[in-house]
């Protein structure tokens, strides 16, 4: 799997698309293979405020509940409403049309922080072989 | 992989839901081996079965199987396990896995009887052929006709070219076969039923699939709705309590509960509102709380949310409207009859 080059991405399986002030975020390739099929999602209503670190929703699949963790702070503009009908989105298309939520940044410091595509393709395989 | 009571067991090897599905429509093949396996033979092995399990182990033929609980005093369940009555001084016990020791010594504690009980549980592998091309699957491997065994009877043959207990049993609520082979065998009888059921599109499940089918199927598991705090009554299992058949461990406390009435019931509910009752979590009746979740998710076959909960018994009745607490938001429910899942007979 590759993960693309121009976004960012945390430990906790989280990846950010920055565009302007505006980040997209999403769970990586590799969360939606560890959780499986996923069948429902739970979303923060736009104009919530969301902060680095912290737990702004949720993603089930048949067989368990996780968290999403905010990669930056900020404010919610929009979700990805297409998930309430087909969570599958996010298993078939983790990194486009499995988008989460859009999110009006902060401080962009805070994106420079994550990590870069090569270091999280590294973390990903290192957490794999342990 | 995942740490289930000592052994590494995968929990899905393609996908949970493909795996679910593959069970339901063609065959799925489980390696369910760390379940535990007790033998009582001799010729007091009936007298102490009959005194350790709630059910008629007297009413078994050669070859028979049935379900039973291993009660405590207070007949709460220490396990649930299948009897299997192989003549009528050797029975064959299946139990869970992490109870297989303390069933183990519960068993010789209420041994008053000239009957030797082992532990037979590191000499068997267990792999469960289900699904409705099952059959199909497992008479190829065997030379014994396989549909003259009903549903809960055995036969000990020659399978998959080794000395087998094969047993029309399972977990899944389809049709299928229980495989008891030596373990030093497991790998290889394996391969070949992989092998015996590529035409079949048989799929290797783990244990995702394993509990999402028998959820669907309202079947118990132990540890989540029954403990040794559950009566055969409260779970819904009376119909395995012969109470007429004379003492047993926990009559007294189940015919006293009886007399007295249920004060909760172990309940099926599909989700109304959008979420997923899983686990543990708390369900409600207007303010106040009457009893928690006891196994909860996606049916895959069915496309609901559905679960199975300890409830008040006066809201176990079909069609009650109940809230399930998911993560501090109540999300409306309602109580639906059991199985959830029922295959038709072809």
């Amino acid at each position: 799997m590759t993960y693309p080059a121009d976004y960012r991405y945390t430990k906790e399986h989280e990846w950010v698309m920055l565009e302007g002030d505006e980040a997209l975020i999403g769970i990586t390739h590799h969360a939606q293979d560890q959780l499986g099929d996923v069948v429902f999602v739970e979303l923060p209503q736009p104009a919530s405020k969301i902060s680095a670190g912290e737990s702004f929703g949720t993603v089930e699949s048949v067989k368990a509940v996780s968290d999403i963790y905010a990669p930056l702070s900020g404010e919610v503009v929009e979700t990805n409403d297409d998930l309430v009908d087909q969570p599958e989105k996010l298993n078939e298309s983790p990194h486009e049309a499995g988008w989460l939520v859009k999110v009006r940044i902060a401080d962009k410091a805070e994106f420079e922080k994550l990590m870069s595509a090569d270091d999280y393709t590294k973390y990903v395989a290192a957490e794999t072989e342990s | 992989m995942v740490d289930f009571g000592g052994w590494d067991m995968p929990v899905q090897y393609s996908g949970l839901v493909a795996e679910h599905e593959a069970v339901r429509q063609r065959a799925g093949l489980f390696d369910v081996s760390h379940m535990g396996q007790l033998e009582i033979t001799g010729p007091d092995a009936l007298d102490l079965v009959e005194r350790v399990s709630c059910n008629r182990a007297a009413s078994l033929k050669d070859g028979q199987a049935h379900y039973a609980g291993l009660l405590n005093e207070r007949g709460g369940f220490i396990d649930d396990m299948l009897v299997h009555r192989i003549s009528d001084e050797r029975y064959f016990l299946c139990v869970n896995a992490s109870n297989q020791d303390r069933d183990f010594e519960w068993i010789v504690d209420h041994n008053d009887f000239d009957a030797q009980v082992e532990n037979v549980g590191q000499d068997y592998a267990l792999l469960a052929i289900q699904g409705p091309r099952a059959r199909r699957i497992a008479q190829s491997l065997t030379d014994e006709d396989l549909d003259a065994i009903r549903y809960y009877w055995f036969v000990e043959c020659t399978f998959a070219g080794v000395p087998t207990i094969l047993a029309r049993t399972g977990y899944t609520g389809e049709d299928g076969f229980e495989a008891y082979v030596p373990a030093e065998d497991a790998a290889e009888v394996w391969s070949k039923i992989m092998q015996a059921g590529q035409d079949c599109e048989i799929a290797p499940c783990g244990l995702g699939a394993r509990n999402t089918l028998r959820l669907e199927a309202a079947m118990s598991l132990h540890g989540h709705e029954i403990d040794e705090n559950v009566t055969p009554w409260e779970a819904g299992l009376g119909r395995f309590v012969k109470l007429e058949k004379g003492d047993f461990v926990g009559r007294d406390a189940l015919v006293q509960q009886k007399d007295a009435g249920v004060e909760r019931k172990i309940t099926g509910f599909e989700m109304r509102g959008r979420g997923i009752g899983r686990d543990g979590y708390a369900v409600f009746a207007g303010d106040q709380q009457i009893g928690h979740v006891t196994s909860g998710g996606p049916a895959p076959s069915l496309n609901k949310n559905i679960g199975l909960a300890m409830l008040g018994a006066e809201h176990t009745g079909v069609g009650s409207s109940i809230e399930v607490e998911i993560r501090g938001r109540r999300v409306e429910a309602e109580t639906v009859k059991t199985p959830f899942y029922t295959r038709s007979k072809g």
